[in-house]
C-alpha cells in the first residue's frame, strides 16, 4: 500500500499519460478506420487496393516493430516530434486497421434492402454509405470497436519502453527507489484495470442506448 | 460481396469514366506520395553504400539469422506452451466442478485484461527471470488465455443434438469431449487458432523491450553501428518485410484454411468465430456472421 501512497503523483502522471495515449490514438484509430473502410467498399478500384493493403500490411506488422521504425525512424527524414506524438501515431495507425475491419464486417450486417432502397432514391455512393449505411452499421460495430479500443489502451504499454509517460514506465524509478517491485506492478495492474474497465463501461452504455436490439 | 456492391449501381459508361478519373487522382496522388518518400530516403543519403555493404558481411547476416532463429524460437515455445495451457484452462472452464470453473474463469478474465508486456516485465523484473523465459511465459499466459475460451466457444458451439445423442448412447463426459465434441470443435476451431498464433508470432518482437536478443534486437545493433554510418532505415527496410511476410504467411494459412472448412461437410455443426483481444463487454453480443 505504501507504493501507492508515497508516490501517488508518479502513479498519477502514468495513469494520465496511459489515457491521453489511449484517447487521442483511439480518435486517429477511428476517423482513419472509418475513412479505409469507405475506401474498402468505395467503387473506385484503386482506393479499394489501398485500403486493402493498408489493412493486410498494418495487421500484420508486430506493434515494437511498429514503434521502431516510427519512433527512431521518423527522425532520420528530420522529421522531429515530441515521443508521445510519435507514439500516438503509431498506435493510432495500427490500430485502425483492426477498426476498418470491424467498420466493414458492420457494413456487410446492415441489409441489403437498405442500399438498394438508398440507390432506387437516387442517392449517390458517398450518400448511400455515410446517411444509410454507416449510422446503421455503427449501431452494430459498437462492440467490436470497444474490445479493439481495450486492445489499444493495453498496447500503449509498449509505448513506455520508447520513453514516453506511461503507466508501465512507473515500476522503472521505483525500481531504482528500492520499493516492493511485486506491489510496483500490483498498482500498476490495477491502474490498466481501471482504464480498461472505464472503456468497456462506456461501451456498454453506447450499446444499451444506440445499439441494435436483438 | 454481393452486400457491398449493393452500395453502388454498376456504373454506367458517364460514371465509368468519373470512377476512372478519381482513380488516375488517386493514382496520382500515391505516385506522388511513394516518389516524395524515395526523394527523402536519397536526399538523406539512406542509399549510400556505406550503409548497405555491411549486409553483405558474413557476421552482419549470422546476426540477423541468429535474431530470427531466436524469434522463431520464442514463437515456437509460445504457440505450444499457449495451446497447452488453453487447454488446461478450456477444460477447467468447461469442469461440472464449481470451483474449478470459478477459478479458470478468474484467471482467463484477469490475463486477457492485462497488457502481455506488463506481464513481461513482472516475470522479468520481479521474478528476475531470463528474457526467454519471461517472453515465453508472458505470451503463454495470453495466449492460453484467449485460446482457451476460443477452445471453450468451440465445444459450446458443436449442436447440442451431437452431445445429447452421446450421452444417450451411455457414454461419460469424458467420452463425450474426447469422441464426439472436441474432433468437431478443433475443425471448425482452426482457423481461429491460428490467427492467435499470429497474434502471438507478432508479440515475440515485445522482447526486443526485455533485451532478448531476437530480430528486431539484431537490428538495433546493427543500426547503431557509427561504422556503417547508423543504417538504420536500411535496417528497417530488411527487416520489415520479412516479419510481416512471416506474419502475413501465418495470416493466409488462417484464411486458407478457413475457406477450406467452409466446404468441408464434416464441419457444419460449428461455427467458431474469430478470438477477440480480451472482451470485457459482458453485455454484448458479436452481430451474428452472415
Amino acid at each position: 500500500m505504501n507504493v501507492l501512497l508515497d508516490n501517488l503523483s508518479l502513479y498519477g502522471d502514468g495513469l494520465l499519460g496511459t489515457i491521453e495515449l489511449t484517447v487521442f490514438a483511439s480518435l486517429l484509430a477511428l476517423v482513419l478506420g472509418f475513412v479505409m473502410a469507405a475506401f474498402r467498399v468505395a467503387p473506385v478500384g484503386s482506393l479499394r487496393a489501398v485500403g486493402t493493403v493498408w489493412v493486410t500490411v498494418l495487421r500484420n506488422t508486430p506493434l515494437t516493430l511498429l514503434f521502431f521504425a516510427v519512433v527512431l525512424g521518423l527522425p532520420r527524414f528530420g522529421l522531429v516530434l515530441p515521443f508521445k506524438l510519435f507514439a500516438i501515431l503509431a498506435l493510432g495507425c495500427y490500430t485502425s486497421a483492426f477498426i476498418c475491419e470491424a467498420v466493414r464486417s458492420g457494413i456487410n450486417t446492415v441489409p441489403v434492402g437498405q442500399g438498394e432502397a438508398a440507390r432506387s432514391l437516387g442517392m449517390t455512393f458517398p450518400q448511400t454509405l455515410g446517411d444509410i449505411v454507416l449510422p446503421q452499421a455503427f449501431r452494430s460495430v459498437i462492440p467490436p470497436i470497444g474490445s479493439t479500443l481495450i486492445a489499444l489502451a493495453k498496447n500503449s504499454a509498449i509505448a513506455g519502453a520508447f520513453s514516453v509517460t506511461e503507466l508501465l514506465g512507473v515500476y522503472k524509478p521505483l525500481n531504482e527507489l528500492g520499493y516492493s517491485i511485486i506491489w510496483t506492478f500490483v498498482w500498476i495492474a490495477v491502474g490498466y484495470l481501471i482504464v480498461t474497465l472505464s472503456i468497456s463501461a462506456i461501451f456498454n452504455l453506447l450499446e444499451k442506448h444506440l445499439g441494435v436490439a436483438r | 460481396m454481393t452486400t457491398t456492391t449493393a452500395l453502388y449501381d454498376i456504373p454506367g459508361p458517364r460514371t465509368r469514366q468519373r470512377h476512372r478519373l478519381y482513380g488516375m487522382a488517386s493514382i496520382l496522388v500515391i505516385v506522388a506520395l511513394i516518389a516524395w518518400i524515395v526523394y527523402l530516403l536519397f536526399s538523406t543519403g539512406q542509399f549510400t553504400a556505406a550503409k548497405w555493404t555491411p549486409f553483405t558481411y558474413k557476421g552482419i547476416q549470422e546476426l540477423l539469422l541468429t535474431g530470427l532463429g531466436n524469434t522463431l524460437r520464442a514463437f515456437g515455445f509460445a504457440a505450444v506452451f499457449s495451446l497447452a495451457f488453453g487447454a488446461v484452462l478450456a477444460t477447467g472452464r468447461l469442469s461440472a466442478h464449481r470451483l474449478i470453473r470459478w477459478v479458470s474463469t478468474l484467471v482467463v478474465e484477469f490475463f486477457r485484461a492485462m497488457p502481455v508486456l506488463v506481464m513481461i516485465f513482472f516475470i522479468y523484473v520481479a521474478l528476475k527471470a531470463e528474457p526467454l523465459t519471461a517472453l515465453v511465459a508472458g505470451l503463454t499466459l495470453y495466449n492460453g488465455s484467449v485460446l482457451a475460451e476460443v477452445f471453450r466457444s468451440g465445444v459450446k458451439s458443436v449442436e447440442s443434438g451431437q452431445g445429447e445423442a452421446a450421452y444417450a448412447l451411455g457414454m461419460r463426459k469424458t467420452q463425450v469431449m474426447m469422441h464426439v465434441l472436441v474432433p468437431q470443435a478443433v475443425r471448425a476451431m482452426l482457423p481461429a487458432i491460428i490467427s492467435q498464433l499470429v497474434v502471438a508470432l507478432k508479440d515475440t518482437s515485445l522482447g526486443y523491450l526485455i533485451t532478448y536478443e531476437e530480430f528486431l534486437h539484431a537490428g538495433k545493433l546493427i543500426a547503431s553501428n557509427l561504422d556503417y554510418g547508423l543504417p538504420f532505415i536500411p535496417v528497417v527496410m530488411i527487416i520489415s518485410p520479412i516479419y510481416i511476410g512471416m506474419c502475413m504467411l501465418l495470416s493466409w494459412l488462417a484464411n486458407w484454411v478457413a475457406r477450406r472448412q467452409r466446404r468441408n461437410p464434416k464441419v457444419e455443426t460449428a461455427e467458431v468465430a474469430p478470438p477477440e483481444p480480451g472482451t470485457l463487454l459482458t453485455g454484448a453480443h458479436r452481430p451474428p456472421p452472415t
